[in-house]
């Protein structure tokens, strides 16, 4: 059975800003209808009497105390940006031209 | 047809900035001001490889104002990740929580032209802060660039959704008012709309009186005051009527609030803005809260506006109007409960509160918690009053010097030479002087004027710049005109 068209692929590949070939497109359908496939089968499973989960791993509650730690240098953040001024992360513009 | 024939239904949602040292997930410092990007980890920044870890004071903060504003709070609760593309969230999504939020179905009460509002609140949850932008150019679309400050990206945040239950613009600033007052007095946020720690967006939509299907709505953003909640909400309102009157649809929008016009406008959105994609965050493991924990922050609360305002008005047999405007704000109770400790009067000590107290805080623009006046010495003032030392007028000019100096009132009374003309010679004299200096009047009160009196009484206490016992130059005054008869 297959849920997921090229269509769908476009659109979370849009929403995610990922930029696929017309190969790489027909790939992924088809990856992602497998996918969707196995869980189908999880989906059959009998589950009765078994608690939902939140979490893969059994951990709750892991928190900190509320202390403040050194923080990196204003030259240290810069380190990995695409483009700085005046101490800010610079960004291309953010909507469209009028 | 009118603005007066629609019901207007308003929910808000409310972001307040909690009030930890450190981030959300991580240890950088929270605090306001400090240089651009000095505030960043490689957690707060999103970098590969980075896990966060929950702030612990942040949950307590959150069950706090959940408990403050009568929620139920989850003793299981999770975070969620919701995704979308912004220059200002560096891990291109924010941690939020979505079908578990920590807290649900409260409400916040208060009043609206003297009738008691109940407002039901959905949600409050935990989320993080996202940076803040700087534009190139006037605004957001006439930019060529941006620039990011990460400073506040990870503050933690509560978001507290409402249920669609307000029906003016008036009763949305009200709800935004007393929101403020309630988390300020249980201590999880400072709620300063100037410094962005508190904010809201409204829903709001119009339908036909007697109507009970809700209108298509519009989102209102960037509303910085509580002046412009209202003011933001009553041109939507409007405009929203005027649509709807020449035959057009309400457009479901975003639109913000230009605060110089005085109009909301249309903001650009793509269509897929608000697809979220929400799912679980697998970095954060989920929340389990024990009944005993919950109860132990309950009991810790302090006591909150509403029960203030009941306790004010039966122990103290305050009226209504003094007790709200007291109770509402937790510096002025602080100080009103303070100067009881050594006055009975209660009712002395909130007319001056809320009249020569709130003058000069006014006038001086000082907060209450910088107020020199001890809580002690203004009580030391009214004793002073009540003993005849000084009259009513003078005790304002001591109140102001001693609201500039810091002084105790009897020191100033001495060192101005303030104390009232009790000494009957003393007033005599005066009497005989106004009584000379004021032929006129004194001739028309002996006609039968009665009225003139006041004006007599009037020179004296100008006479005696104030000092007079004002009782004793009524009375000494009557009786040197009685002589005169
Ligand atoms: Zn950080």
């Amino acid at each position: 059975m297959s849920i997921i068209d090229k269509k769908t692929v476009e659109h979370v590949a849009n929403l995610a800003r990922l930029y696929l070939t017309d190969a790489e497109k027909e790939d992924m359908t088809e990856i992602l209808n497998k996918i969707l496939d196995f869980e189908q089968k999880l989906a059959g499973l009998n589950t009765d009497g078994v608690k939902p989960m939140a979490h893969a791993v059994p951990l709750e509650n892991v928190m900190r105390d509320d202390t403040v730690e050194e923080s990196l240098s204003v030259r240290e953040a810069f380190l990995n940006a695409p483009c700085e001024a005046e101490g800010f992360f610079k960004v291309p513009r953010i909507v469209e031209k009028d | 047809m009118p603005l007066e024939d629609y019901t207007i239904v308003i929910g808000l949602e409310v972001h307040s900035e909690l009030m930890t040292k450190s981030k959300l997930f991580c240890g950088c410092s929270t605090s306001f001001g400090s240089e651009a990007n000095s505030q960043v980890c490689p957690v707060c920044l999103g970098l590969p490889g980075t896990l966060p870890v929950l702030n612990k004071k942040a949950v307590e903060f959150a069950v706090r104002a959940g408990l403050a504003l009568d929620c139920n709070i989850a003793t299981f609760s999770k975070f969620d990740r919701k995704n979308y593309f912004y220059p200002d969230l560096p891990k291109a999504f924010q941690v939020s929580q979505y079908d578990i939020p920590i807290c649900q179905k409260g409400h916040v009460d208060f009043i609206v032209n003297g009738e008691k509002k109940t407002v039901g609140v959905t949600r409050v949850h935990l989320e993080e802060e996202a940076g803040k932008s700087v534009h190139s150019g006037a605004t957001i679309s006439t930019s060529d660039f941006s620039l990011e400050d990460y400073n506040r990206c990870g503050i933690p945040l509560i978001e507290i959704v409402s249920e669609p239950d307000m029906r003016s613009p008036e009763e949305a600033r009200i709800y935004m008012e007393t929101l403020r007052n309630i988390l300020r007095y249980a201590e999880v946020s400072d709620c300063k709309m100037e410094e962005g720690s508190l904010r809201c967006d409204a829903n709001i939509s119009l339908m036909p009186k007697g109507a009970t299907k809700f209108g298509t709505r519009t989102e209102i953003k960037n509303m910085n005051s509580f002046r412009a909640v209202q003011k933001a909400l009553e041109y939507e309102a409007i405009r929203q009527a005027a649509c709807l009157d020449r035959g057009e649809k309400i457009v479901q929008e975003t639109r913000t609030w230009d605060d110089a016009a005085g109009v909301t406008l249309p903001m650009r959105s793509k269509e897929e803005a608000h697809d979220y994609r929400y799912f679980p965050e697998p970095d954060l493991v989920p929340i389990v809260l024990t009944t005993e924990y919950i109860d132990k922050i309950k009991n810790d609360l302090p006591e909150l506006p509403v029960a203030k305002f009941h306790r004010y008005i039966t122990e103290y047999a305050l009226p209504e109007y003094d007790a709200d405007l007291i109770s509402a704000n937790k510096d002025l109770a602080t100080y009103f409960e303070a100067v009881l400790e050594n006055y009975k009067d209660a009712k002395v000590v909130s007319n001056w509160l809320m009249g020569e107290f709130m003058r000069l805080l006014n006038e001086h623009e000082v907060e209450i918690t910088d107020v020199k006046v001890k809580p002690k010495d203004l009580a030391k003032l009214f004793e002073l009053q009540d003993k005849g030392t000084i009259s009513s007028k003078i005790a304002k000019t001591v109140f102001e010097e001693m609201f500039i100096s810091g002084k105790d009132p009897e020191t100033v009374v001495k060192e101005k030479g303030l104390v009232q003309i009790s000494d009957v010679s003393e007033i005599e004299k005066i009497v005989a002087d106004v009584i000379k200096n004021n032929p006129d009047p004194v001739a028309q009160y002996l006609e039968g004027k009665e009225k003139v009196l006041g004006f007599l009484v009037g020179q004296v206490m100008k006479f005696s710049k104030g000092k007079a016992n004002p009782q004793m130059a009524n009375d000494y005054l009557k009786k040197a005109l009685a002589e005169l008869k």
